[in-house]
């Protein structure tokens, strides 16, 4: 990903996971790269959008091998790279190299753990790199600098950094602390660096490129048009046109940094 | 980078990048303060002139009569302000958080008890105060959600997840990611990220450091046995904790085995939880195969939460502590029974503690000296108790 991207965030499973195919490859085109969460009964580092979405998804009865069949169907028409995001429990309890295992043999190009901060995967590092499985870290504005480094450092795709301070989910407008942190990062950082929480709207991506990063996710936005639309043709329609949305976005504000 | 906030295997530190900062605010404010002598000063002025330490060390002969053999005694945390032992533990955070500037306590609850304890010393030091309570628990533990609300605090139902306590432990956290700033997250029991388990014990630790001195001066020797409920395990390990390294006493702690062990509805986290990662620690949940975690349940609402603080997880392991449970029905038998003899009425919680005697301690010698840690009284547990005694027509 040279030019700036979407990432595009979707929790598998929600609300069943023939429909998370299908959104997959609706918002393919537009993205640069697919993050499919996990759902997890206790999501603390997310909001209330993709909370109940983790909650519609496993009431009906979603269980995680489900995810790895989706990706690996997903994977038979896209080489979109694709980033597993889940909190730490059900990697471990699965059993660290076996979770990495599987997900490599799904397809995935990286993993994020929200709730494994970096002084706590020094084995989850090790494992990922023996299976050349891609990481990803956080950082928030609040990350000190050196902290900032490393997690640069350990992480292989890019870099995750944290808008605000809180839990996900959908926005009016951003603050000048997201866009300093934005330059601090970029100044700091040799990797990627991609933006999330709280993107919703084309002019959020375009203001967010324009001050250097290298792409925006966007998960609760998304997310809401499943809650409102379910598993319906509108559903692809709507979330095809907030992708192109978007991606347009992003393509202003890369022009308007170069100029 | 190092780990750190490790019991054996158990603890660390398992948050989301945000919470970072504040934990090592929290951990440096802390060191500096453990050892201040003027923070510690502050802490027993209020903990003996506001809060009523020392708590009594009563022998209960009656119930002891009855039961026909070790000698019983309650350490009678029930008697502390607010009426249960969590007062020890949100005073000593409450100075902390002060000490470190901030103006806004939250605190998540089940049986409403921490978050009496938090709203208090709110009150007292000047904090703005919010609780984070499950809607069930709202519901069963209406006494104290009004106690809260009289004391000043703004009490947030939780209708996410099975609203009950893990529940409100998730809202708050979230809370805390979005408030750290001026905000302190008074965790109400040995659980959580690193300092947090370590800190509670501490200020709990007062609990069993007043039972030495007491039952030396009471029978001239140490207890046999220490028995005490485990929800997070704040109270169990504040009895233990003095104990620990003198080996002939017994460690007992007393999970909600709910209507039973082999039934999905109980909150024995160590008896049929699996080692997880959840709220900042690894220790032991009850979670199934996928590692989602499952709900746990209890009639005492204090006890029905799915996992248990690292260090219990530890002692468990190593074989330092014993773990046993105690099923509704025999928690509030056990309720009945100390109410009858002694004229008691001991929370619900803290009847599993009382249940596990009630079972044993007849087959012990009579030279024998059990401790059992009174946690709370029972006010908060009329409403249950009347209820299901007129379900059964008693
Ligand atoms: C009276 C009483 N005892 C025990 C507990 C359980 O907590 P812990 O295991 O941390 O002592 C509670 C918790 O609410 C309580 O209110």
């Amino acid at each position: 990903m040279n030019k700036p991207v979407l990432v595009s965030f979707l929790v598998s499973g929600d609300p069943n996971p023939d429909a998370t195919l299908k959104f997959m490859k609706a918002l393919d085109k537009y993205s640069g790269v697919i993050e499919l969460g996990i759902p997890f009964s206790d999501p603390v580092a997310d909001g209330p959008t993709i909370q109940a979405a983790d909650v519609r998804a496993l009431s009906n009865g979603f269980k995680i091998a489900k995810s790895f069949e989706v990706l690996k169907e997903f994977r038979k028409e896209s080489d979109t790279p694709v980033i597993l995001m889940t909190y730490y429990n059900p990697v471990f309890k699965r059993g660290i190299e076996t979770f990495v295992m599987q997900a490599k043999e799904a397809g995935a190009n990286g993993l994020i753990i929200v709730d494994l901060p970096l002084q706590e995967a020094t084995e989850y590092r090790e494992i990922c790199k023996k299976h050349e499985m891609g990481t990803v870290f956080l950082a928030a504005p609040n990350t000190p600098e050196e902290r900032l480094k490393i997690s640069d450092e350990a992480s292989t795709e890019f870099l995750y950094l944290i808008s605000t301070f809180g839990i996900t989910g959908a926005r009016e407008s951003f603050e000048q602390m997201t866009f300093d942190f934005i330059k601090r990062a970029r100044t700091t950082c040799k990797g990627k660096i991609c933006v999330g929480f709280g993107i919703s709207k084309g002019s959020h991506a375009e203001s967010l490129i324009e001050q250097g990063a290298d792409g925006v996710i966007v998960g609760s936005a998304f997310v809401d048009i499943i809650k409102n639309y379910g598993d319906s043709e509108e559903a692809l329609v709507k979330l095809e046109e907030l992708a192109k949305e978007l991606s347009e976005g992003i393509e202003k504000g890369y022009e308007k940094r170069n100029k | 980078m190092t780990c750190e906030g490790y019991f054996g295997e158990f603890g660390g530190q398992y948050i989301p990048e945000v919470l970072m900062p504040a934990i090592d605010e929290l951990k440096e404010a802390y060191s500096e303060l453990k050892d201040d002598e003027e923070f510690q000063n502050e802490l027993s002025y209020y903990l003996k002139n506001y809060a009523g330490r020392e708590t009594p060390l009563y022998y209960a002969e009656n119930l002891t009569k009855k039961l026909g053999g070790a000698k019983i005694y309650l350490k009678r945390e029930d008697l502390l302000h607010g009426g249960a032992h969590k007062t020890n533990n949100t005073i000593g955070q409450a100075l902390l958080a002060k000490r470190m500037g901030k103006t806004r306590i939250i605190a998540e609850t089940g049986a409403g008890q921490h978050g009496v304890g938090t709203s208090m010393a709110g009150a007292l030091f000047g904090l703005e105060t919010e609780i984070f309570m499950g809607r069930l628990d709202t519901e069963r533990q209406q006494p104290n959600v009004f106690r809260m609300k009289l004391l000043g605090a703004k009490v947030t139902p939780v209708d996410t997840g099975s609203k009950v306590l893990k529940d409100a432990v998730n809202e708050a956290m979230r809370n805390w990611t979005a408030t750290f700033e001026n905000t302190h997250y008074l965790i109400g029991t040995v659980m959580g990220p690193h300092p947090f388990p370590t800190i509670v014990r501490d200020f709990q630790s007062v609990i069993g450091k007043e039972v030495k001195k007491q039952i030396m001066e009471q029978e001239g020797r140490l207890p046999d046995h220490l028995v005490a409920c485990i929800g997070g395990g704040s109270n169990a390990l504040g009895l233990f904790h003095a104990f620990i390294q003198d080996k002939d006493v017994r460690m007992v702690g007393i999970e909600a085995a709910g209507k039973g062990l082999n039934t999905s509805l109980h909150g024995a986290s160590i008896s049929k939880g699996k080692k997880g990662v959840l709220h900042g620690m690894l220790s032991y949940f009850l979670q199934d195969e996928d590692g989602q975690i499952e709900e746990a349940y209890s009639i005492s609402a204090g006890l029905d939460y799915p996992g248990i603080g690292p260090e219990h997880a530890y002692l468990h392991d190593s074989g330092r502590a014993e773990y046993a449970s105690a099923t509704d029905d025999q928690a509030l038998n056990a309720f009945m029974e100390l109410t009858r003899s002694e004229g008691i009425i001991p929370a619900l919680e803290s009847s599993h503690a009382v249940a596990y005697a009630i079972e044993n301690a007849g087959n012990m010698d009579k030279d024998e000296i059990m401790v059992i840690n009174l946690s709370g009284r029972g006010d908060k547990d009329l409403n249950t108790v009347i209820d299901i005694m007129q379900k059964r027509g008693m």
